[in-house]
């Protein structure tokens, strides 16, 4: 489920813009650490995470009005973009290492309930909250996107973002609207796996954020509930791997099938494939 | 109502427009006429805030409106149906039309334009529910001039309504142009059909590389031995 929170994010920003956000790993690590000083700070636990959803959504609008609004105003390549995104998502991992430390860091556990016994299996606590906070997150993210006006906008600008522009949508406000949302859904990603593994650090980002994009890619990017899906996969299969074929195999699990599904159904679980009509 | 005054548009280093004036009154309908790359949807996009122009002066009701971005434009009156129609095709006819009314807030306001819009156009409120990509040629020039007039604009921009469709679909939109022009919308008329366009509209201009030649009645020009030669395909 860990997987699902931030591949959401990857999946909001690719369904506006057509772009992958490879800093959206590094903004999880952000969100962690904005939630771990807020912590520190004696704001309580809830409250800080609230703080870190506010201050992560900010830095996804600062990333996209800084570096990713100024090519799209020149009209540049989509590399170009893309390339940018890499580089901002060193940025901000540098920029953690700065003002945290690059030591790894405890975290408190948070909805630590202890195990909690399901009949078949005995489940931790906290990842019963990280599941239903996915699937909460996923139906609120849903409903905004399909049955809001925002929403409505947000899928005008994705098919046709001059189209959109002529209906009196401001579209850099939109495009900003949906890094906020990528950001906030980063720091829920970063606060709730920081509370279940109870520690972190300023590259902790990248792993993750490379198997969720996976997870994404598998669930059909663009697709919300499809990035839910595939997270889950990843997750599944990797701890199935772990324990089947030992932990060395464990990381490489999203990817193995990753290239599994970009062979056989290029589109994903739930990816929608483009008619353009002439 | 609207003016433009030595209007100059770069695309690179290539000069599109090289000082247009024109002016349309209320309740007009005008035409633009001209060849392949003459500037006749550099204009129009200069005017809808599409792309921006160097030099030149265009005032809408006074206003000033040059440099301002295009979904501002919308909020001012100024709506444009762009060249090959441009609907969000993945939508519904519905959704299309809805965002058509993006500036309004006011439910009456929304549904008192749907009406409308069903009533100019039939054929969309039969397909409702049916994602625009879907639509044939001709119903998908109706959603966009239909989410054109979503959010009752006083000056409607049309880009070449006639491109692609069979001759009788031509005719159908023609006349709703006209039935557009007398509930009132001031229409600026973008088309290589001039014969089509000179037969509806009050006025014409005649576009030649990024510079207005010839202008006046529309009838008149529509008799103009020139015109008739380079635009009309009649000696």
């Amino acid at each position: 489920m860990a997987y699902a929170l931030i591949a959401v994010g990857y999946s909001l920003v690719f369904g506006i813009l057509r772009l992958i956000n490879f800093s959206h790993g590094s903004v999880y690590a952000f969100g962690a650490h904005i939630a771990l000083l807020f912590v520190g700070f004696q704001f309580g636990v809830i409250p800080a995470v609230l703080l870190s959803i506010v201050f992560t959504g900010l830095l996804g609008v600062a990333i996209d009005k800084t570096a990713l609004a100024p090519l799209r105003k020149k009209n540049s390549i989509p590399i170009a973009a893309l390339i940018t995104t890499i580089g901002i998502s060193n940025i901000i991992q540098n920029l953690l290492m700065i003002f945290f430390g690059s030591e790894k860091k405890a975290f408190p556990a948070f909805f630590d309930f202890g195990m909690v016994n399901l009949g078949i299996a005995k489940v931790n606590s906290t990842q019963i909250v990280m599941c239903v906070v996915s699937l909460i997150l996923l139906a609120a993210l849903m409903l905004l996107v399909n049955k809001t006006k925002i929403g409505l906008a947000m899928r005008a600008t994705e098919q046709n973002a001059k189209a959109a522009s002529l209906m009196g949508i401001n579209v850099n406000f939109v495009i900003g609207f949906t890094f906020f949302l990528g950001g906030a859904s980063a720091a829920i990603a970063g606060s709730l796996i920081s509370g279940y593994y109870q520690i972190v650090y300023p590259g902790m980002g990248f792993m993750a954020g490379l198997k969720a994009f996976a997870a994404a890619v598998l669930g059909g990017i663009g697709s919300l509930p499809g990035s839910v899906l595939g997270g889950l996969v990843v997750g599944v299969s990797e701890s199935l791997a772990a324990t089947f074929l030992g932990s060395t195999y464990r990381d490489s699990m999203a990817f193995i099938i990753l290239i599994i599904v970009l062979i056989f159904k290029p589109t994903g679980f739930f990816g929608k494939k483009t008619i353009t009509k002439v | 109502m609207l003016k433009v005054e030595g209007l100059h548009t770069y695309y690179g280093n290539i000069r599109a427009l090289k000082g247009i004036d024109m002016e349309i009154q209320q309740g007009e309908i005008v035409t633009l006429i001209g060849s392949n790359g003459a500037g006749k949807t550099t204009t129009l996009n200069s005017i809808a805030g599409i792309v921006r122009s160097a030099k030149g002066s265009i005032t809408f009701e006074g206003k000033s409106i040059v440099g301002m971005p295009a979904h501002s434009m919308v909020k001012m009156g100024i709506s444009l149906a762009p060249e090959g129609r441009e609907v969000f095709p993945a939508l519904t006819v519905e959704e299309n039309l809805r965002l058509g009314a993006y500036i309004k807030n006011d439910k009456g306001q929304i549904s008192a334009a749907f009406d409308r819009v069903y009533t100019l156009f039939p054929r969309l409120k039969e397909r409702i529910r049916q994602q625009a990509g879907t639509l044939s040629g001709g119903e998908q020039q109706m959603l966009a001039i239909g989410r054109a007039l979503m959010n009752e604009p006083k000056l409607l921009l049309l880009d070449e309504p006639s491109l692609g469709l069979a001759p009788n679909i031509v005719l159908m939109i023609f006349d709703l142009i006209q039935d557009i022009n007398k509930q009132g919308v001031t229409i600026l008329l973008v088309e290589q059909n001039a014969n089509m366009a000179l037969s509806v509209a009050h006025r014409a201009y005649v576009l030649e590389i990024g510079k207005i030649s010839m202008q006046g009645k529309a009838s008149d020009l529509a008799n103009d031995p020139r015109v008739r030669q380079a635009y009309l395909g009649l000696a």
